[in-house]
């Protein structure tokens, strides 16, 4: 089973976590055209390989933190905190 | 099926296109029994991609195949190839569970899907392939009150759209599957639920074979090993694709690649509101029948049928992250097999024979995309996520008209790329089938 090293808690297994999506993503200003707060609701880059993505040890201490991970081989390649930082 | 040696290709496309291929029927094999059945021929014609098509289309898969076939059968566009990266149906045409149904909520989708299983009804005829359709009816168990309130709200919206749906009280559905635990003790007690009758299961490989052998005949180019590199640009659009074997250019070029689409959309300098997820399935031991139903239950996420062959075959949800590695999450494989056990006591001591998982292309309202991009001589067929195998005759149907009018095909209208700009949403979230 996959398993995530929380900042806080340690190792734990995939089903105490949900994945939230990519991260890093800007909300535009308010006034931007449609197809600009499209981009930013809906279309994604996907990539296959290096992903960053935010995800909350839910079933646990409840907080986010930003995993980098392999979207083939699901290695962990780096965790660090919400903010950006490394924690 | 047939995949010769590259070198060997020449040769023996020159064989094959010597011979008159004989349609499949009952009286060839009686024929064939004189010569020791030594009549057999490939099904379709392994080719060698030439410079350049009327219209290129990128995926061998289900999708890709059906509309080749639609290109040729109903636009009379013959100078096609459809590049396949592995083998054909090789992807998710070969990973799904093989369930065909059209039970939507809303009127585009009901239109969309009905199609495509009204087409299902008549493939096998259509392309003188047997697919071995069977309409063995699809429950859906209800596990509460408030599920069953949502599935009468279902089943009459299936109804008012023209699709078939019957709503099935606790003991109808206990009479349908008797290996069901009706004892009320269950985690989810069942009580109730309703079925589609016309849903049912397909055999997967056949759809695609038959499809690619019925495209081969009409002239279409089949091309295995190809994978697509890059795209060829000029000041108007796309006009060819970089492949590992050669340079091809075409007119028009056709993306059905599932979830695979996001790199080829990243390729050619777009981006789609596509994730890209692990879709899981297994098969058990074969066993006597037991089941002659599919049955569904969303609260247990157990998708379960039984194949021809006797084995159980078990569909999963979504694994929970984004995943192009084609095995799935094991957490996801165990709270399926205890979904299933929890509906299915008796099926615990069946050892499981295979799992594996396709990658699927979720958009967020679980509605697929067929039609033109940004770029142009580039259209897409994607985003059937979870359900891409009952769509295959539909989105072969649509997507061969786009690709040969250059227009939406009126089922494929409401199911553009800029709904996601407009607003305009189709979200069949609920009725997608399997857990989100």
């Amino acid at each position: 089973m996959m398993q995530l090293d929380c900042p806080w808690c340690g190792m734990r297994d995939e089903p105490e976590f949900v994945c939230g999506g990519t991260s890093h993503i800007q909300r535009p200003a308010l006034e931007v055209p449609d197809r600009e707060w499209a981009e930013y609701l809906f279309f994604r880059e996907n990539p296959k390989g290096l992903h960053h993505e935010r995800w909350c040890h839910i079933f646990g201490c409840g907080r986010w933190f930003n995993v980098s991970r392999d979207t083939v081989t699901h290695a962990v390649v780096h965790v660090y905190g919400i903010d950006g930082r490394s924690s | 099926m047939p995949c010769p040696p590259q070198k060997d290709i020449a040769s023996w496309n020159r064989i094959i296109l010597s011979e008159t291929r004989s349609r499949y029927s009952a009286w060839s094999l009686i024929r064939g029994a004189l010569s020791n059945q030594r009549h057999w021929r490939h099904a379709w014609r392994a080719a060698s991609p030439k410079p350049a098509y009327d219209i290129v289309i990128i995926g061998g898969g289900g999708h890709g195949l059906a509309t080749a076939y639609y290109l040729a059968q109903n636009h009379g566009i013959r100078n096609v190839a459809v590049l396949e990266r592995g083998w054909i149906g090789g992807g998710n045409t070969g990973r799904n569970t093989t369930i065909v149904r059209s039970n939507y909520l809303y009127p585009e989708s009901a239109r969309l899907y009905d199609f495509s299983l009204k087409l299902y009804e008549g493939l096998s005829q259509a392309l003188n392939f047997n697919i071995m359709l069977s309409q063995r009816g699809l429950i859906t168990l209800a596990h509460s009150r408030h599920d069953l309130e949502s599935m009468s709200r279902w089943a009459n919206a299936m109804l008012m759209n023209g699709v078939d749906a019957r709503l099935l009280s606790r003991e109808q559905v206990g009479m349908q599957v008797p290996f069901i635990d009706m004892s009320g003790a269950s985690r989810f007690p069942i009580l109730g639920g309703f079925s589609q009758p016309r849903a049912g299961t397909a055999r997967h490989d056949a759809v695609a074979w038959g499809y690619a052998r019925a495209a081969s005949d009409l002239g279409i180019d089949i091309v295995q090993n190809c994978e697509v590199q890059g795209f060829l640009k000029d000041d108007k659009g796309i006009v060819g694709v970089k492949t590992n074997l050669r340079e091809i250019r075409a007119d028009r070029i056709g993306i059905a690649v599932a979830g695979h689409s996001s790199l080829l959309a990243n390729m050619a300098g777009f981006r789609l509101p596509v994730t890209s997820y692990a879709l899981q399935a297994m098969v058990s031991e074969p066993i006597k029948p037991v089941l002659d139903t599919v049955v569904l239950s969303p609260a247990t996420g157990a998708y379960v049928s039984q194949s021809d062959k006797g084995e159980m075959v078990i569909g999963a949800g979504l694994d929970h992250f984004p995943s192009y590695a084609q095995r799935g999450s094991f957490a996801i494989t165990q709270s399926t097999i205890a979904g299933t056990l929890d509906l299915f006591p008796s099926f615990s001591r069946l050892p499981l024979l295979r799992q594996w998982a396709g990658i699927v292309d979720v958009v967020h309202d679980s509605s697929p995309i067929i039609g033109s991009t940004p770029i142009g001589g580039l259209y897409i067929n994607c985003g059937w996520g979870t359900g891409g195998f009952k769509a295959i005759p539909v989105g072969g149907w649509t997507f061969a008209h786009v690709l040969a009018t250059g227009k939406s095909h009126e089922l494929s209208e409401p199911f553009q790329l800029d709904r996601f700009v407009t607003g305009r949403l189709i979200d069949e979230a609920a009725a997608s089938g399997i857990a989100h």
